[in-house]
């Protein structure tokens, strides 16, 4: 029997290495190390290395990349492409993973690397204020919107199942919260009452998500009446034949995916971001559905802008909301999930 | 060897226990002890004890059937058994959405209520009790049984007084493992469960979000306190496996 024993304790140990394999990859996050030599985009300078959030991986690898080898600038430039959650990828490019160029969901994760010295201070300090693609969060409904849903305050009013990603786990779920709350706030809410327009839709959702794409693979697979979610997943999940229609909300907020190079970054990098900027390029954002920052592109048939956009500056910027409403001990977004909680508790 | 388990395993625990405590033991107890967590800790235990007590049932029944019975396809099954390992879990997860979410063909619907989190983890961890018992099955004289039935011992009493004790061990390692890997399990998780905090949000969704809130010191706490249950029930599971020697002698 001692036989069974050692080799049960051997075993459980390994299961439970899942677990210790996760905060050990978070303490190298924690001690911030910043790998100099990782960081560098190589000497070669006709590689970038590119770090980004997931949605866009068929925008960068079937349309903006070919586009950029065929330019002057871009010829001979090669990418190494690495996509994965937003929060993620940035971690990773603070514990030393290499990236020439990088592109997240949210402001925060550029600001990490900013705070690590591996992005420069004035990445903002360009004509799109370190923005290179636009969005809106909109309302995705089941085909022909058989509810009729035009606003986030319908979801109310018609009291329908929603679908929206849990905002611990997935920083793109941010945007929705607050296009609800700034919505609620425009419609002539108080802040309290606005947070109890975000408390009352967050308690008709059955389901909160990890992520905006596993809020989308719920939706789809039967999950709700309606799904909060970027206007390009919308088009996304068109694109890739799946039966949904979106609404855009009159009143909604204006999302605003960052990029920008790093401090030891190749040329190059530099180079495929003002691409990036180009009319060509935003044109190929546009097809692929996000929305050009440069305003005289955006196609109105196609991108209707809402009538009432806020941004996210209205609330203090990210820095700000993130403390506020995103804390998880004294945000009140932690505080409104509480009280839902404790009032279902039992 | 030394060197080896103490670069596998020891240094991240002891690394995990450390980061955890960083800040002083006040900060750890403000982490685990906050109401979402606890709900959190709360839902992952309970569910993984249901879970290892219906494997501790099943398991011996699958494993017993694989022994004892002969059937056509039993080669199958058997090698079917080691599948939920071999799945990636995330695919377990959208198969498990698939077969009891809404457009179920059974006309089951479980998806993203604790019930989901249950079934998901009752896949996952199949195989560890089937396995733990099937040896102790095999090597199991059934001399032993005979004799006790010429002796005019009934079944029941024969399961309770011989093979029982026998297979105890085999049951309580195989729990143990399952539990353990119950309390850690996320891939599996993480498109079923319903991950709405306070309800259906386990202790692994959790830490992934405390992650994603830059609050690593918390998340390592939590994990601190999902390793102190496990190591809790593997000394309870010691125990019992003490019992069985005794009974096999």
């Amino acid at each position: 029997m001692s036989l069974s024993s050692s080799n049960k304790s051997k075993r459980s140990i390994q299961a439970l290495l899942l677990l210790a394999l996760i905060a050990f990859g978070a303490i190298v996050v924690g001690c911030g190390s910043s790998d100099d030599d990782g960081g560098s985009g190589g000497s070669g300078g006709d590689k970038v290395q590119l770090v980004a959030y997931s949605t866009p991986q068929t925008a960068y690898e079937e349309g903006l990349e070919p586009a950029f080898n065929e330019t002057d600038a871009g010829k001979g430039v090669s990418f190494s492409n690495s996509f994965g959650a937003s929060g993620d990828q940035s971690r990773a490019v603070e514990a030393g993973q290499p990236a020439g160029y990088v592109n997240f969901a949210l402001e925060t994760d550029v600001t990490r690397l900013v705070d690590s010295g591996q992005v420069s201070k004035d990445w903002q300090d360009n004509k799109y204020k370190g923005i290179v693609t636009n969005s809106v969060v909109s309302i995705v409904t089941r085909p022909g919107n058989p509810e009729g849903v035009k606003s986030f305050q319908d979801i109310i009013d018609k009291d329908l199942e929603v679908v929206t990603p849990n905002p611990f786990t997935s920083g793109g779920a941010r945007w929705n919260i607050m296009a609800i709350y700034g919505a609620a706030i425009h419609d002539g809410q108080t802040p309290d009452q606005a947070l109890d327009t975000v408390k009352q839709i967050l308690s008709q959702a059955p389901v909160q998500p990890a992520s905006a794409r596993d809020a989308l693979q719920a939706f789809v697979g039967g999950a709700g009446d309606v799904l909060i979610s970027y206007e390009n997943e919308a088009i996304a999940a068109q694109n890739a034949d799946q039966d949904v229609d979106y609404v855009v909300p009159d009143s909604t907020i204006l999302i605003e995916q960052p990029a920008a190079v790093t401090v030891d970054a190749p040329k190059s990098a530099t180079d495929f971001l003002d691409f990036l900027w180009s009319d060509e390029g935003q044109k190929i954002w546009a097809e692929q559905g996000y929305r050009p920052v440069n305003k005289s592109l955006v196609d109105e048939s196609k991108f209707p802008t809402p009538k009432d956009e806020f941004t996210i500056a209205e609330f203090g910027g990210w820095d700000k909301v993130a403390d506020e409403f995103f804390d998880d001990k004294t945000g009140s977004i932690a505080e409104v999930e509480k009280e839902l909680g404790v009032s279902t508790e039992g | 060897m030394v060197t080896y388990l103490s670069l596998i395993v020891l240094l991240p625990l002891a690394a995990i226990a450390s980061k955890a405590f960083s800040d002083g033991f006040g900060t750890f107890w403000d982490a685990v002890s906050q109401p979402q967590a606890v709900a959190a800790l709360k839902l992952t235990v309970i569910c993984s004890l249901i879970v290892v007590a219906i494997n501790a049932v099943m398991g011996t029944l699958i494993a017993w059937v694989l022994v004892r019975d002969e059937f056509p396809g039993k080669g199958i099954v058997n090698s079917v058994i080691d599948l939920p390992f071999a799945l990636p879990t995330i695919v377990a997860s959208l198969t498990l959405l698939t077969l009891y979410g809404k457009d179920s063909p059974f006309g089951i619907d479980a998806a993203y209520t604790k019930a989901a989190v249950v079934i998901a983890l009752l896949f996952v961890t199949l195989p560890f009790v089937v396995r733990a018992v099937q040896p102790l099955l095999l090597s199991l004289d059934r001399d032993m049984e005979s004799a006790a039935e010429s002796l005019g011992a009934g079944r029941a009493r024969i399961f309770r007084q011989i093979v029982f004790p026998n297979l105890a061990p085999g049951i309580a390692a195989g729990v143990a493992l399952a539990f353990a890997r119950a309390l850690g399990e996320f891939g599996a998780l993480v498109l079923i469960s319903g991950n709405v905090p306070y309800k259906t949000e386990v202790a692994s969704v959790f830490i992934r979000g405390q992650i994603e809130s830059d609050n690593i010191v918390g998340a390592a706490a939590v994990s601190v306190v999902l390793l102190a249950v496990s190591m809790t029930l593997l000394a309870f599971v010691n125990l019992i496996q003490k019992w069985g020697l005794r009974h096999e002698r």
